[in-house]
């Protein structure tokens, strides 16, 4: 090329700079964005997190202070109890009772569409509506709940005034969205060729077996995937304690996040508030971590086709 | 990706194609099937039909499935008693202008990441994917101090302004995702057609990727539609109040106006649904989508 059009100038820059300059314009928008709204944020917070700080008099440095308040705050080890328990309970719960959904929203049978589309519906309901709606079903007196509750005889239930109860309807009210991973699973059901059946069936594989050697190993990536988001989201509730039972009855809806919100702008204790969210942090890590060394290693790939 | 969103719209034909046979087997199922659907159904009907009683009449027992008489007015006093229109014109208005920075932000940089080379995309990449991990609690407090120096407490721009840095770290995945599965044979006869990569992304990618854009844009819709804490942090004037933030004081002073709390939940509720059955198949799709972010 060179030879035929010797008359070019040479060009200002290179190809590969004009190219290079080019690529980052593209993500450039992004680049902003992670030193303001992420980078700069990070290293402030940590930070605040060793300061003593009311927003009005001026920070109060404090090293590690914040951290050492931590091991005697009793309402942050009430919050961490109400989280880890939620935890325990809803994750597992959603993720098993999704899967069965999937499972069945698989099979042909008539009017399978509206189903899906049933089981899916609550799981878009705006959160803030969510909470009016469910603070009215857990109603004592009039509420949906306790009126079934009445109809096979059981007697009425305080479900967000009484300590044993209002965790528990949390964590029902969290249920109703199981659709949400419903969804995932019946995409990743719904990948998986036949003609892993067909050959299993040939050889004689029963329902159960098939549902144990064939669709579990290959949706456990999947599983596995909604197990770690699920964890994360399940330290993160705030909506649902903030509105419907505002972390109360004694503090057993005291979630993490809530504690976290009121430690900023009830009390105004930013630099806590900022040590409460790397404890966050390294929480979700930690269990982040502990998942996929323990459970990781059953998950199932796939060669890459 | 494009195997999965086949299979899922697939499924559905095969389910009429297969020949209803009897089995208790099916039958089982089906029977299940339709227990649990009453069970996910009945807050719904409760919720809408408590909408629609006489003020003492929600506090029957045995309650009235069906109200009566039936209040439409319930609605018009609800949205009245606040000024829910008001809150629903904000609303729309940050849908709005997020809709756009997020449409557009993150397929320009998802454009970059995904069909163009340069030093350093992989590991900005790597970037994208880490940010997406870090729980925003984390940076909640560090960032409200921030707005508050800028003075922008009980404005709109904390609401909107981040959007257009990127369109959030999700959405330029998902978008990535996308580009990357068209051919590179388009934009090649492209770049000989004369077009710089500013006209390929713009004139070639933008109008491809449609069915990518259709499903960020409702994922932004309701992001943004159901977003409570960020109203919560940043707005304090009431004439600024978006429809959440608007449930949620309504609800603290109708303590037991049921019929009323349960209209303006409705009320908030209904655009969401009725998206939902304008666009049924890219929200069914989303789980589609999910899972490719695993392969």
């Amino acid at each position: 090329m060179d030879a035929v059009q010797p008359v070019v100038k040479k060009p200002l820059l290179s190809l590969g700079a004009k190219k290079t300059i080019i690529g980052y314009i593209f993500i450039a928008p992004f680049i902003l964005g992670f030193f303001i709204w992420f980078l700069g944020p990070t290293l402030y917070s940590a930070y605040l997190s060793m300061t003593q700080w009311n927003l009005i008099s001026p920070a109060k440095f404090v090293g590690l202070g914040n951290f050492q308040h931590m091991l005697d705050d009793k309402l942050l080890g009430q919050a961490l109890k109400v989280t880890v328990i939620y935890t325990l309970i809803s994750v597992p719960l959603g993720l098993v009772l999704g899967f069965l959904l999937a499972l069945l929203m698989n099979t042909k049978v008539r009017g399978i569409r509206l189903f899906r589309t049933i089981y899916y519906l609550p799981s878009i309901v705006p959160a803030v509506a969510n909470a009016v709606l469910w603070a009215w079903i857990f109603n004592t007196e009039y509420g949906l709940l306790n009126v079934i509750l009445r109809f096979f005889g059981v007697s009425k239930i305080a479900w967000l005034i009484d300590t044993r109860y209002a965790l528990p309807a949390i964590i029902l009210m969290g249920l109703w969205g199981v659709g949400g991973g419903m969804i995932i699973y019946l995409a990743g059901l719904q990948g998986i060729p036949a003609v892993y059946y067909e050959a299993a069936e040939i050889d004689g594989a029963g329902r159960i077996q098939q549902l144990f050697n064939i669709t579990i190993p290959l949706m456990s990536p999947v599983l596995f995937f909604n197990l770690i988001m699920g964890i994360i989201g399940s330290f993160q509730v705030f909506t649902a304690g903030y509105l419907l039972t505002n972390g109360g009855p004694e503090n057993t809806t005291l979630f993490f996040v809530l504690y976290l919100y009121r430690n900023a702008f009830q009390y105004l204790n930013m630099g806590y508030a900022a040590a409460l969210g790397w404890l966050l942090f390294f929480i979700i890590l930690a269990l982040t971590l502990i998942v996929f060394r323990y459970i990781g290693k059953n998950v199932y790939y796939e060669e890459a086709r | 990706m494009a195997t999965i969103q086949k299979s899922i719209s697939n499924a559905d034909e095969e389910v009429w194609q297969d020949k209803p046979r009897f089995s208790y087997w099916r039958v089982f199922i089906w029977a299940l099937l339709l227990l649990g659907a009453a069970m996910m159904f009945m807050p719904f009907l409760w919720m809408l039909s408590s909408s629609l009683k006489a003020e003492q009449s929600v506090f029957q027992y045995p309650p009235q499935l069906v109200p009566d008489p039936v209040m439409w007015s319930n609605y018009v006093e609800a949205l009245v008693y606040k000024p829910f229109g008001t809150y629903i014109r904000n609303t729309l208005f940050l849908v709005a202008v997020n809709l756009v920075a997020v449409l557009v932000m993150s397929s320009f940089v998802a454009y970059g990441f995904a069909r163009l080379r340069f030093p350093g995309r992989d590991a900005w990449f790597v970037v994208v994917l880490a940010t997406m991990m870090m729980p925003y609690y984390v940076l909640m407090v560090p960032i409200f101090i921030m707005f508050t120096r800028l003075g922008w407490i009980d404005t709109y721009l904390p609401l909107t302004v981040p959007a257009f840095f990127g369109g959030g770290a999700f959405n330029i995945f998902l978008m990535r995702q996308f580009f990357r599965s068209i051919p590179t044979e388009l934009s090649d006869a492209a770049v000989i057609d004369g077009c710089n990569e500013f006209q390929i992304y713009w004139t070639i990618m933008m109008p491809l990727a449609k069915p990518a854009l259709v499903s960020i844009a409702i994922l932004s819709f309701l992001f943004t539609w159901n977003d409570f804490l960020g109203p919560l942090l940043y707005i304090k004037s009431p004439d600024l109040f978006t429809v959440s933030i608007g449930l949620a004081g309504f609800r603290s002073i109708m303590r037991s106006r049921w019929d009323l709390l349960m209209a303006a939940s409705s009320a908030m509720t209904i655009p969401v649904v009725a998206l939902f059955f304008a666009a049924q198949r890219y929200f069914f799709e989303s789980g589609g989508i999910t899972l490719t972010g695993l392969k």
